[in-house]
């Protein structure tokens, strides 16, 4: 009731915003950039907006759209859902063709109902909760980051098919991000050709963690799947390696950082580590970079290459289909592929970028190195 | 589900009692001495950690024997947090002696917060690796899977503290002015004890003692990071507590306590709850003896 309330507020003031510009707006296609812009959270959500803003530039230098320039609106939801419902009314009001955003799963589940009444296509550059697509509850919803899940999915696979593994310790650093990587993995692993034969979490920090390693060789693990960050991840190979316990070791994006095999040391050889798709060698992502550098004289900013991906992926979609029809761009979206700075993408049914992904890394000689 | 699982268990609850026992004297010997919960003692230890990195990596290019270089480290360490020790107590906890307890409290947990973000502007705010100064003994090669060779020193180390404090406390002239001290300040006093002299060994041993600690620990773990001392503190302080704080039999026993718990209940049950077993068994030994488990009940003054 209250979001209805709102909408019918947002729809009368944008109105009255627009009989007072006159009617040559008609004129644009307007894309919206929705996400954190202050707050706490704002150098997630800025670097989406010059995205969209660089690539809507070239579009317009090189005469738009089929003849129609592209205006970008920007709206503030500071990741905070009860502010991202307001901001997704404002630009339903504005006529949006498309959304670049949320940011946060929690900010864009919340906007989500709102874009899907009014037929609004919405393509977040890192809203990674996999109910977002999974639920099927938002048909009008993409993304060019890859789900949470999508590193577990992917981890497993590696265990099961590259390693052959049977038995699998997963374990976990008791936070956010290890445990739902720990839980995803588990899910994985359930139903497959392994067993899952430890599931446990560990204390960060600890000075000792000689009891869940005795513990790991007690149960016959073959390899285990280490959800959490590389601290703890280098005093538990440390201890592993130390106690005689060579078996693998696969982690995630918090394992793949240069101080893991610092402090690790040679311990660190061989370990393996899930994380996403090195695109830096990807010349959209170069020049994207370049004109970053140009226009604002610093390096991009947090989930800059996607949000730019995903402006890439609604202009060749509204290009392709010839119309702002929901229906005819969706459709462009997931039947057509293109050129982004993350790669060649398309959409899948449920939304999730194909071609946007995990890939898993190895240490070798002291570096991570991405295996094919 | 063996006895050599057990055994494993065993040999990582002495590892893990040990730890705690190296800093939870220094906890305990303050309180005994002035009633004062340090709780910068954990920053104290986390800079000996530190110091001993610094120095490694400059001996290191001195092409020094390993053994050399733990030494001087070792040394180094302890000399340079025993003068933290030594200017902590001067600066946050001789001015506040005769104020409220609390005011001290308070004093010590500004002097944690500083110490912690004074190394993280010094130094960084990254894990570091600590050396490897601790080679593997070629006589534990066979049983490593059940003893590594830093939990073997740091079983070694930490006893050979205990019978080195245990005779300083009994028979030197210190030894019975601190424990004079620790019974009544103010008759201590009276009697010629020069009690600012034994308050400052207090922390200057505490301290030295952490800063051993610190080396030994964060070979064995090998990182390091401004923000190790808080939880090893909080662990330590809890066996203080449990063995009953003032005590140093009772800190080593609370100590070991604490680990064999942590150790079995992670080795048994799960590890997920290591920390609940901690704080339950302390729940439960303050419940029946609220004292801990050797300290002496003492009653307020009115």
């Amino acid at each position: 009731m209250k979001k209805t309330v709102l909408i019918i507020l947002a729809v009368m003031l944008s109105c009255s915003l627009l009989f007072a510009q006159g009617a040559e707006e008609a004129n644009t296609i307007k894309i919206g950039v929705a996400g954190a812009h202050s707050g706490d959270l704002a150098s997630y959500g800025l670097p989406s907006v010059n995205a969209v803003e660089l690539v809507v530039a070239n579009i317009n230098a090189a005469g738009g759209i089929d003849g129609k320039m592209v205006e970008v609106i920007v709206e503030d939801d500071q990741c905070k859902p009860e502010i991202a419902t307001n901001t997704a009314a404002k630009l339903v009001g504005e006529e949006v063709v498309a959304v670049v955003g949320h940011i946060c799963s929690g900010a864009t589940k919340a906007a989500l109902g709102i874009y899907n009444e009014s037929k609004i296509v919405v393509i977040s550059p890192s809203a990674t909760s996999p109910p977002l697509t999974k639920s099927g509850d938002y048909p009008n919803f993409l993304r060019t980051i890859a789900p949470d899940d999508a590193q577990a999915v992917l981890q497993v696979d590696f265990a099961l098919n590259v390693l052959g593994s049977k038995k699998i310790a997963v374990l976990h650093d008791k936070g956010d991000y290890g445990k739902g990587l720990a839980e995803f993995a588990q899910a994985a692993i359930e139903g497959s050709s392994a067993e899952v034969v430890l599931f446990e979490g560990v204390t960060p920090g600890a000075v000792d963690y000689s009891a869940v390693i005795n513990k790991i060789a007690q149960v016959g693990a073959d390899t285990v799947i280490y959800g959490g960050y590389h601290p703890e991840a280098a005093q538990i190979i440390g201890g592993m390696r130390a106690q005689g316990l060579d078996i693998a070791f696969i982690g995630g994006d918090g394992v793949m950082d240069a101080t893991f095999i610092a402090v690790a040391g040679d311990d660190a050889e061989g370990v393996y580590a899930t994380a996403p798709v090195d695109t830096t060698s990807n010349p959209i992502a170069i020049q994207a970079a370049a004109e970053h550098q140009a226009a604002y004289g610093e390096d991009y900013g947090a989930f800059f290459l996607n949000a730019y991906s995903a402006a890439l992926a609604i202009v060749n979609a509204i290009d392709v289909a010839n119309s702002t029809d929901y229906d005819a761009i969706m459709a462009a979206l997931k039947s057509e592929y293109v050129q982004t700075a993350v790669g060649n993408i398309s959409f899948d049914e449920r939304g999730d970028a194909i071609g946007v992904g995990f890939s898993v890394y190895q240490v070798n000689n002291g570096t991570f190195a991405q295996l094919d | 589900m063996g006895f050599d699982y057990f055994f494993k268990l065993f040999i990582g609850g002495m590892t893990k009692g040990s730890i705690y026992a190296l800093i939870a004297i220094g906890y305990t010997m303050v309180y005994g001495i002035i009633g004062l919960i340090n709780f910068a003692h954990g920053e104290v230890y986390m800079i000996g950690a530190f110091t001993a990195l610094i120095v490694a990596g400059i001996l290191s290019a001195l092409n020094l024997p390993m053994f050399a270089v733990l030494l001087i480290a070792v040394a180094v360490a302890m000399i340079f947090s025993a003068g933290y020790g030594f200017t902590l107590e001067k600066v946050a906890y001789k001015p506040l002696r005769n104020a409220p307890r609390l005011s001290a409290l308070i004093s010590a947990i500004g002097m944690s917060i500083f110490l912690q973000n004074y190394v993280l502007l010094a130094q960084t705010s990254n894990f570091l690796p600590f050396p490897d100064m601790i080679p593997d003994f070629a006589f534990l090669e066979p049983v490593k899977q059940t003893l590594r060779t830093t939990q073997f020193i740091i079983l070694v180390v930490t006893a050979i503290v205990m019978i080195l404090l245990t005779l300083l406390i009994k028979f030197t002239k210190i030894g019975k002015a601190m424990r004079a001290t620790s019974q009544d300040k103010i008759m201590a006093m009276l009697t010629g004890v020069n009690v600012n002299r034994v308050i400052s060994v207090t922390f200057v041993i505490g301290s030295s003692i952490a800063a051993l600690g610190g080396v030994l620990i964060c070979s064995h773990t090998g990182r390091v990071h401004f923000y190790i001392g808080f939880l090893v503190g909080i662990k330590a302080f809890v066996a203080a507590v449990l063995g009953g704080i003032g005590s140093i039999p009772g800190a080593v026993l609370g100590s070991f306590v604490l680990g064999f718990t942590e150790s079995f209940g992670a080795g048994y049950i799960s590890s997920d709850y290591e920390d609940v077993f901690a704080f339950v068994i302390l729940i439960l030994i303050l419940t029946f003896r609220p004292d801990g488990i050797l300290g002496k009940s003492t009653k307020q003054k009115v």
